[in-house]
Order: structure tokens, then sequence, then C-alpha cells
């Protein structure tokens, strides 16, 4: 950037200090930022006017290190992106009009313009990045978690398995199931599959259908499924959809199930004397 | 009537989305547990084909309050191919995607008041009712 601009700020630092501070302030709310100690909200403001400011003086078109880390701290500690865009862009406003009024000369005043311009988009730019990539890295690993609990086979007692599912089936998890019901069932030598849907929310077509299809795909290698966990409100909406699960056995609890599936292996649960 | 909720259906998550406003109205309407999940049902329901067939679409769900009467009106809409025939998607088991078939009749029944409308390659409403006993 032409020496003469940063000299010129420099000049006025102060003022472009003062006016920006007023103009964060002015915007706080907007950011649902209130609930941050002044004192915090001011400080921020100060170490993020010094990065604007330092990054001008030393004439880099590219957001660096020290900006990147700042947005990734304020990021990390829930501030919104446009914050750091607003305040890039109250900066450009504001050093503009203290250029307007320093600078008389019409095409000068152009020139400058264009510089600053080209100096502050491509940082603005590399923030909306860099939040971009923050976001898609969140998502990403909270795919790969929510994956992880998605359907878990778990062994209790010989020949008898438990899948506990809950929350919202989606196609995808829908595919999951069918999966880890067919490895599991050979892996395990399951004779009895307990599926638990307490944790379901809705069961609507979709999931019983998917439900009808892995329970089928069980029976197919040779084990059997019990539906248990069907709570009131569901039980009526099954019958109200007019789904029918006849075809295989359904249990109010895991508990009940459980027994069905024991006197199913021709065991059963005793006390001990 | 008032709306109290637009849910845009573009992807699955939509449908979670729309069905929690759904869920959320219907509690605060002072709908019973099996109620709520009637409604639910039916919302995901209705969400599902707009995603299914139509690829993106809308649920508006508002309350109603007629002569004392209260109420909850779910609006499905889009302008997706629309249905060929419409007697055809009320009975019980017909499906063009290999699913229960049970979708349509199902929200009919989980619902007091329904009507279908549909035109070739313009689209399809379906507004459906639940009155609050």
């Amino acid at each position: 950037m032409d020496k003469l601009i940063i000299q010129m700020f420099n000049k006025n630092r102060q003022e472009i200090f003062n006016r920006w501070m007023e103009e964060m302030e002015s915007i706080r709310e907007d950011h649902r930022l209130q609930n941050i100690s002044d004192k915090a909200y001011k400080d921020t403001n100060v170490e993020f006017f010094n990065i604007i400011f330092a990054h001008l003086e030393r004439n880099e078109y590219k957001a660096n290190d020290e900006l990147t880390d700042f947005a990734e701290k304020l990021f990390q500690l829930g501030w919104r992106l446009s914050y750091l865009t607003q305040g890039l862009q109250n900066f450009r406003r504001i050093i503009l009009s203290v250029l307007f009024d320093t600078e008389k000369s019409s095409t000068k005043v152009f020139d400058m313009f264009d510089e600053i311009d080209r100096w502050i988009d491509p940082i603005i730019n590399q923030l909306i990045n860099e939040s971009a990539k923050n976001w898609e890295n969140t998502v990403s690993i909270q795919k790969v978690a929510l994956q992880e609990l998605s359907a878990p086979l778990i062994p209790v007692f010989e020949n008898i398995s438990v899948m506990p599912l809950i929350g919202t089936i989606d196609t995808e998890r829908a595919k999951l199931i069918m999966e880890n019901l067919l490895t599991g069932v050979i892996k395990h030598r399951s004779q009895v599959i307990l599926i638990d849907i307490t944790g379901v929310p809705v069961v609507d077509t979709m999931v019983a259908h998917h439900i009808i299809q892995a329970s089928e795909a069980v029976r197919l290698v040779g084990a059997q499924c019990i539906l248990v966990g069907i709570r009131p409100e569901i039980a009526q909406t099954i019958v109200n959809l007019g789904i029918d699960l006849g075809q295989f056995p359904t249990k109010s609890t895991l508990y009940k199930g459980m027994q069905s599936a024991l006197e199913m292996t021709k065991r059963k649960i005793t006390e001990t004397e | 009537m008032n709306i109290q909720s637009c849910v845009e259906v573009r992807n699955e998550w939509d449908i979670v989305k729309a069905r929690q406003e759904g869920r959320n109205i219907a509690k605060e309407l002072g709908f019973g547990s099996v109620d709520q999940a009637r409604i639910t049902t039916a919302i995901s329901e209705l969400a599902r084909n707009i995603y299914l067939y139509a690829g993106k679409g809308r649920i508006e769900i508002s309350n109603l309050d007629s002569s004392g009467k209260i109420g909850l009106r779910i609006i499905a809409s889009d302008d997706g191919p629309g249905i060929k025939d419409i007697r055809k998607v009320m009975e019980d088991g017909f499906t063009t995607s290999g699913g229960l078939g049970a979708g349509l009749p199902g929200v009919k029944r989980l619902m007091d008041e329904f009507s279908i409308d549909s035109k070739e390659n313009e689209g399809t409403e379906i507004i459906t009712t639940k009155w609050l006993r």
C-alpha cells in the first residue's frame, strides 16, 4: 500500500481508534454479545483493532497468523463471524472518511479507495473461509461421533443380543442398523435379537418399514427379532397408520422381551436359595 | 388463524425440524401425549413425502380458534410432479417407492380433517387439521 496512506493513518490513529470503538459498542447487541462483561468486550475490541492496524502497517494483503489465531480463539468462545466482518467493515468506513477529510484531490482519493478495498476484501474472505472450515470440521466430527453411537449391537447372554435405538432414524442410520444387525448375528451367533425403540421419538411408516425389513433379513440368517420398548402413544400411532406388525413378536419393555428371549432359548432366570 | 411456523423441507434433517416444531406447538396448545405423537407422525409422513417425491416444499403449522374450538392445522405444499391418481394414493398399501404405502391414508386416520389437492406437473397441497378435545 502507498506509504502516504500508511503515514496518514498513523497520524490519525487515535481518532480512528476512538471512532471505531464507538461503532463497535453500538453494534454489540447485533452480535448477541450483551452478556459478555464490558471489560472483556473492550479488551477484545482493543486487541482486534491493534491486530488490524499492525496488519495495515505491515502492508500485507493476506490475513496473517495473528489474525487467524485471533479469529479462531473467538470462534471457540462462541463469538460470531459477523463480529469480525463487521469490525473490518467499520474499520474500512472510518479510514475512508478520515481519508476524505484529509485528502482533497479526487483522483488520488479514488486510487486510495481502490487500494484500501483491495487490502481489506481478501482479509474478510479469508476470515469467512476460516469460519466455514471451522464449521465443516465440527459437523464432520459430530457426524462421525453420531455414527459411532448409531446402532450398537450388544451381546447380553449367550445367543441373545440387544440393539438399543435412540433418536431419529434416517435412511443412513437405517442402513447401518441393518448392517450391524446382520454382521452381529453372525459374529455373536445370536438366536434372538431384541430391538429396543424406547428412545425413538417418532415411528412413522419409513421407520417401521426399515425395522420390518431388518427383522426379515435377520430371519433369513436364522435368528429372530423381538421389538421391545413400544410406548403406548407409539402403539396407537402404529395402529392408526395401519402398519402390520403381526409378523413379528413385540413386547412393551426390554425386561419382558428378555424373559421371552430366554424362554425361546430354553432358559429362565431363577432366584438362588 | 395465524401461522406459527413454516419449515422449508429440502433434506432429511428438515423433516426432523418440521416435526419438532409440530410437537412444540401441539404441546403449547394443550394436546395430550398421544395426540402429540399423532401430530408429529403425520408431519413426519407429509414432510417425507415432500422430500421423497417433490424434492423440496414447505410445511406450515398454524393454530385455529373457531368458535371456541382449538385446533392445529398442517399445510404441506410443494411444486413437485403432482399426484396422478389421488384415489389410488389414498388406498392402503399403494406405493411407488417400495415403502409400506401407509403414509397418506395413515395421515388421514391420524388427523381429524384431511383434504388433498394436486395437479400433475404443478404440485400438491395437503391440508389437515386436528381438533383439541
